[in-house]
C-alpha cells in the first residue's frame, strides 16, 4: 500500500541523562558558570532553558556587545541535523529559498511556509558537510519536518541538546578568538563555517550572529562547554567581554532589523485565528522566494499572492522622540489605524526610538510619514503621545565592521 | 504546442477513465487512455476465474450507474443492457423463512403489519434525504472560503435543498445524517431479519458496523443513485466494454497492458508520463483515475507535493475490508426455501444487526469476522455467457476482512474461503459438493488485481469527513490537483465510489475549464 513509513526517518532523543524532571526546566552546559555571573538572579526561559534576562544590566550588556564584545548563550535555540541522500532536495522543498546555492562551509538565512504560504518560522541552514545540514531555529518543528520527509530519503534527529552554543559577538570578538587560538579566524567571511581542533575536541564556529554586529557562533559538544567558556573569558579579558542576556539581544536585534517569531510574526502552524499570520512578501522576506524551484511548501499560494497583491507590510520605523513605541498602534497622519508595532527598542547606537511595525498595505513605503500612540508611564501616571514616524529603508545600525574580511584588530 | 496542448493521458481505463475519456474525446481532444490490465474496466470487469466460468471480479451489482452519463453518452443504444433489473434483496434466513424486500414492500419471515407501514415511511424519507446526495453527484463540489461565485451557488443550491425538506424532514435530515444506521433502524423496525439487511446498505464496502457513526450517511450515499439493483448482460465488464466503445467512437484512444510507471514533470507542471518499458507519452494534461495515494506517491512522488497535501493525502483512510468470493457449481445450488426465480435474487446473510456488528467487531482488531455478513448473486440464472449450460457461478461480497490482517493473508485466505463456504452451507447445505472451483479475494489481492491501494473499493472511504469538497482531501476535490496538469477522475474524488461514471464526468468538465496557476518557469 502506498504509505509511507516516515518513524525510520528520526532518530530518538535521548533524555535518559536530562534531569529537567526534577527543575522543570532544562540546565544550559554553561549553567555553572552562568550563575555566579548572574548578579540578579533572575532566570527567563527559552524553550524550556534556564536563559538569564541579563546578568548585571541590560544597557551595560548592549553598550559592551556594540563596544567591545558579549557572550549570549545561544544552546537552546531549536537545532535540527538533517542528513542523508536527499538532504537538498528535503530542504529545498522545505524553504522558500534555493538551498542550493548554500555551498558547504557556509551559512544561509531562510524561512519555511505552510501549504497556504504562511511563514511557519524562519532560521538558518548550516551546510556542514556533503548532504548534512543543521537546521537552526525559534520555534520546535519535529511534526512539521517529519511531515516533510515523506518520500524523501533523509535521517532527521534534534541535536538542541547535543550542541552548546556561545554567539560572541561585537567589535573585538575576532581579536577575543584570534587570542584564544583560533588561526586564521580572521580569513572567515560573513556565513562561512570552520571547524577548529580546541582542548581535544572540535571547535565549530560559524561568523553569524542575531545583532547586526561583527561576530561569530561557537559550536560545541557540552562536555567541553565549560572549557570553552573559561577560555573565552579568559581571552577576551582585555577586550572588554562581557556575559549577556536576553533583554540587550532584543535592543540589538531591532536596531539590526531582524525579525523574530511570536515577536513580529506568528509562526503558522500555531496560529489560530484567520488573518493572524504573515507571508513572506509580508515580512520584507521575499527576497527568499525562489519561484524558480518547481515545488516547495507555500508556492501556489505565493504565486496567487503575488498576482493577487500582499496584505501588510513590516517596516521599519524611526520615531520622534525618546519614548520605546512598544505594542503600539500606528495610525496615519489622517489618524487611520494602520497597524501595529511588533517589536521596538530605544536604539542608543542610533540616538533614536525605533521599531519594527506590521502596517496594512499599502502603508509602508520608505519615507511615508506616520503617527505612533505611546503610552508610558511616570511613577504610575500614564501619559500619551503620538509620536510622529518614519518608515525608513535601512536598518538602524549596520557597519561596514559586520562583513569586513579580516576585521579590524584590537 | 496547441497539438500537444489537446493532448490528454488518462492514466487507468476503469469506468471512471473511461466515462471522462468520451467527454473528453467529444470535446475535441486528442485522448490516450493507458490501461495496466489486459482489459478495460479496473474494478469493473467480468473475468474468467475458471476454465469456462466468468464473474464480475469487482463490483457485482449495478445501481448507481449515473443516468446523465447513461443518457449523454447514450449507452443503451450502444448496447448496454441488463439481465436482471430492480432485484428483490433477500435476507436470508437459515430455516428457510426469508424476508423478501423488493422496493417498500416487504414479505416472508411473519412481518408485521408495522414493519411493512414502517418500510414505507423509511423508505420515503431516505429516498429524499438520498436525492439531496444524488443532486451533488453531477456538480464538482464547491470550495468553501472563496469568494468564487460558483462555489457560492454551488453551497447555496445544496442549503436551499436541505430547507426545502420542510422543517419535519430537514430536522429529521440534519438529526440522521451523521448518526449510525443501528440507531435509526432500532427506532423503526422489528424484525431482525428486516433489520440485518437493511444495515449493509450502511456499511457494504466500508470500514463501519452498523453502530459506527456515518453509516447512516453510507446508506444514503449509496441509495443517491436512485434506482434498483441491477446485473449487466455479460457482467460488469459489460459496462465498460461499453464505455470503452463509446470512448472510441468519440475518438479516444485506449491501450490496454499500458502500465504507466510515473508521472513525468517539466517544472511545476505535468508534461506527460512514463510506461514501465519506458516509453514515454508526452501530454500537457494527465488525469489519473488511480485512487489518490497511487496518483500522488507512487506515480508522481511525494517530493513533487508540498508538504501539508502531502500530509493529507497520507491519512485518507482507505483500507479494504471485504473480500470477494467467487465459486464456480457443477449445477444450480439449493437454497433452503429458496425456488430459482428468488435464487437470482440479491441474497443477503446478515441474519440480525448484532449479528452484523459483531462480525465487524473482528476486524477492529486485525482479524476478519469468524461469521462474516455476505451479499451475494449468481448472475449465471439469467445470464448464459458466464458459465457452461447447466452449470453456475456464485459471486459473493463477504465482509469483514481487513486489509491489514494480524496474522497475514498467505495462509488465512484458504482458512477464510472455508468459513464462508461454511457459512453458505447453512442456508444451501449441498453446496460443498457442487464446487468445481472457488477463488477468493482478499483486500490485498483486490489492491494487487485492480491497483487499488489498499484494496478499498471505494479509493477512499466513504464518509462526510471524506465527501464533497473534502474529497480526496481539500485542494484536489475539484478534479485538479495542486500540479498543474494532473486531475483526478476515479472514485477517490466526489462522489466517490460505486459503478456511477460521475466522477468521470465532472473531472472532464474540470479539465475542459482549467487555467493553470502560472509559475515563473511554467
Amino acid at each position: 500500500m502506498s504509505q509511507i513509513n516516515q518513524d525510520d526517518k528520526v532518530k530518538p532523543i535521548d533524555f535518559s541523562t536530562k534531569a529537567h524532571y526534577l527543575t522543570k526546566a532544562f540546565r544550559s552546559p554553561f549553567y555553572s558558570r552562568q550563575e555566579p555571573l548572574n548578579h540578579l538572579k533572575e532566570w527567563g526561559r527559552w524553550a524550556d532553558y534556564l536563559s538569564p534576562h541579563a546578568y548585571t544590566c541590560s544597557g551595560i550588556e548592549y553598550f559592551a556587545a556594540r563596544n567591545a564584545c558579549t557572550v549570549f548563550d545561544l544552546t537552546p535555540m531549536t537545532k535540527y541535523h538533517i542528513s542523508g541522500k536527499d538532504a537538498l532536495p528535503f530542504l529545498n522543498r522545505l524553504v522558500t529559498r534555493d538551498v542550493s546555492k548554500i555551498k558547504p562551509g557556509r551559512v544561509g538565512y531562510c524561512c519555511w511556509c505552510d501549504d497556504a504560504g504562511q511563514v511557519i518560522d524562519d532560521g538558518t541552514i548550516f551546510h556542514l558537510s556533503e548532504n548534512t545540514y543543521r537546521l537552526c531555529s525559534q520555534e520546535r518543528h519535529m511534526d512539521w519536518l517529519m511531515t516533510n520527509t515523506l518520500g524523501f530519503d533523509v535521517l532527521l534527529s534534534e541535536e538542541t541538546h547535543n550542541v552548546a552554543a556561545l554567539a560572541l559577538q561585537g567589535p573585538t570578538s575576532c581579536a577575543t578568538l584570534k587570542r584564544m587560538g583560533l588561526d586564521g579566524i580572521e580569513n572567515m567571511k560573513l556565513f562561512d563555517i570552520r571547524h577548529f581542533n580546541f582542548e581535544d575536541t572540535q571547535l565549530m564556529v560559524s561568523r553569524t550572529g542575531f545583532t547586526g554586529d561583527l561576530g561569530y557562533e561557537l559550536w560545541i559538544d557540552p562536555e567541553h562547554a565549560e572549557v570553552l567558556w573559561d577560555r573565552l573569558f579568559e581571552a577576551g579579558n582585555l577586550h572588554g567581554i562581557k556575559p549577556m542576556g536576553d533583554e540587550a539581544l532584543q535592543m540589538l536585534r531591532v536596531e539590526a532589523g531582524f525579525i523574530q517569531a511570536a515577536h513580529d510574526f506568528m509562526p503558522a502552524n500555531a496560529t489560530i485565528r484567520t488573518g493572524h499570520t504573515r507571508s513572506p512578501f509580508e515580512l520584507g522576506l521575499g527576497w527568499l522566494v525562489d519561484f524558480k524551484k518547481p515545488v516547495f511548501n507555500g508556492r501556489r499560494a505565493l504565486l496567487e499572492e503575488k498576482k493577487r497583491g500582499h496584505r501588510y507590510n513590516l517596516v521599519k520605523l524611526d520615531i520622534d522622540g525618546n519614548k520605546p513605541g512598544c505594542d503600539s498602534y500606528v495610525f496615519t497622519k489622517n489618524k487611520k489605524r494602520v497597524g501595529t508595532v511588533t517589536s521596538a527598542t530605544w536604539s542608543p547606537s542610533a540616538k533614536a526610538s525605533v521599531a519594527l511595525a506590521s502596517l496594512e498595505a499599502p502603508h509602508g513605503k520608505p519615507g511615508e510619514e506616520l503617527l505612533v500612540e505611546i503610552y508610558y508611564q511616570k511613577e504610575l501616571k500614564w501619559s500619551r503621545v503620538m509620536a510622529k514616524a518614519r518608515v525608513v529603508k535601512e536598518v538602524f545600525f549596520d557597519p561596514p565592521r559586520k562583513r569586513q574580511t579580516p576585521p579590524a584588530d584590537f | 504546442m496547441t497539438e500537444i496542448n489537446n493532448q490528454i493521458v488518462i492514466i487507468g481505463g476503469g469506468h471512471n477513465g473511461l466515462v471522462c475519456a468520451s467527454y473528453l474525446a467529444k470535446a475535441g481532444k486528442q485522448v490516450t487512455v493507458l490501461e495496466a490490465a489486459g482489459q478495460v474496466g479496473g474494478a469493473a470487469i467480468t473475468r474468467e476465474f475458471a476454465p469456462g466460468f466468468k464473474v464480475s471480479a469487482g463490483a457485482h451489482l449495478l445501481f448507481m450507474l449515473d443516468k446523465t452519463v447513461c443518457k449523454e453518452l447514450s449507452l443503451e443504444s450502444a448496447g448496454l443492457s441488463f439481465s436482471q433489473q430492480n432485484m428483490t434483496s433477500t435476507a436470508l434466513a437459515e430455516d428457510g423463512n426469508h424476508l423478501m424486500i423488493a422496493g417498500d414492500s416487504l414479505q416472508g419471515a411473519n412481518i408485521s403489519s408495522a414493519d411493512q407501514a414502517a418500510m414505507k415511511e423509511y423508505r420515503r424519507f431516505m429516498n429524499r434525504f438520498a436525492g439531496i446526495i444524488n443532486r451533488l453527484n453531477n456538480r464538482i463540489p464547491p470550495r468553501v472560503g472563496t469568494k468564487n461565485r460558483s462555489d457560492w451557488i454551488g453551497l447555496a443550491k445544496t442549503a436551499l435543498d436541505v430547507r426545502m425538506l420542510g422543517r419535519d424532514d430537514m430536522r429529521e435530515f440534519l438529526r440522521i445524517a451523521g448518526i449510525n444506521i443501528y440507531d435509526i433502524l432500532q427506532e423503526n423496525f422489528e424484525n431482525p431479519l428486516l433489520k440485518g439487511a437493511l444495515s449493509l446498505d450502511g456499511v457494504l464496502g466500508t470500514n463501519l458496523g452498523p453502530r459506527s457513526n456515518n453509516s447512516v450517511f453510507c446508506a444514503l450515499h449509496r441509495l443517491s443513485g436512485l434506482q434498483g439493483m441491477a446485473v449487466p448482460r455479460g457482467g460488469m465488464g459489460a459496462v465498460s466494454n461499453t464505455l470503452a466503445m463509446v470512448a472510441k467512437q468519440h475518438g479516444a484512444t485506449i491501450r490496454t497492458s499500458a502500465t504507466v510507471s510515473r508521472i513525468l514533470m517539466d517544472g511545476d507542471r505535468v508534461s506527460g508520463v512514463e510506461l514501465q518499458d519506458g516509453e514515454q507519452i508526452t501530454a500537457r494534461t494527465v488525469v489519473s483515475n488511480a485512487d489518490p495515494k497511487k496518483t500522488f506517491f507512487d506515480l508522481l512522488g511525494a517530493r513533487n507535493l508540498e508538504a501539508g497535501f502531502a500530509r493529507r493525502i497520507q491519512n485518507i483512510r482507505m483500507r479494504g475490508n471485504v473480500a470477494k468470493l467467487h465459486l464456480a457449481l457443477d449445477g444450480v445450488p439449493d437454497f433452503n426455501g429458496l425456488n430459482q426465480n428468488q435464487l437470482a435474487d440479491r441474497l443477503l446473510i446478515a441474519p440480525d444487526l448484532d449479528y452484523v456488528e459483531r462480525a465487524f467487531n473482528h476486524s477492529k482488531y486485525g482479524e476478519y469476522s469468524v461469521k462474516p455478513v455476505a451479499e451475494i448473486s449468481i448472475p449465471s440464472l439469467h445470464d448464459d455467457s458466464l458459465a457452461p449450460p447447466g452449470k453456475h457461478v456464485l459471486s459473493a461480497v463477504v465482509q469483514y476482512a481487513p486489509y491489514q490482517l494480524k496474522a497475514g493473508w498467505s495462509e488465512e485466505k484458504a482458512v477464510l474461503t472455508d468459513k464462508v463456504i461454511d457459512l453458505l452451507a447453512a442456508y444451501a447445505p449441498g453446496i460443498r459438493s457442487q464446487l468445481v472451483h472457488k477463488e477468493l479475494l482478499t483486500p490485498v489481492d483486490i489492491e494487487n488485481e485492480f491497483r487499488i491501494s489498499g484494496g478499498h473499493w471505494h479509493h477512499g472511504e466513504l464518509a462526510i469527513d471524506q465527501f464533497l469538497m473534502l474529497r480526496p482531501v481539500p485542494h484536489s476535490a475539484q478534479y485538479a490537483s495542486p500540479v498543474n496538469g494532473l486531475f483526478l477522475c476515479g472514485a477517490g474524488s466526489h462522489p466517490g465510489g460505486g459503478v456511477m461514471g460521475s466522477a468521470g464526468r465532472n473531472a472532464a468538465h474540470a479539465v475542459l475549464g482549467a487555467k493553470d496557476i502560472e509559475g515563473e518557469n511554467s
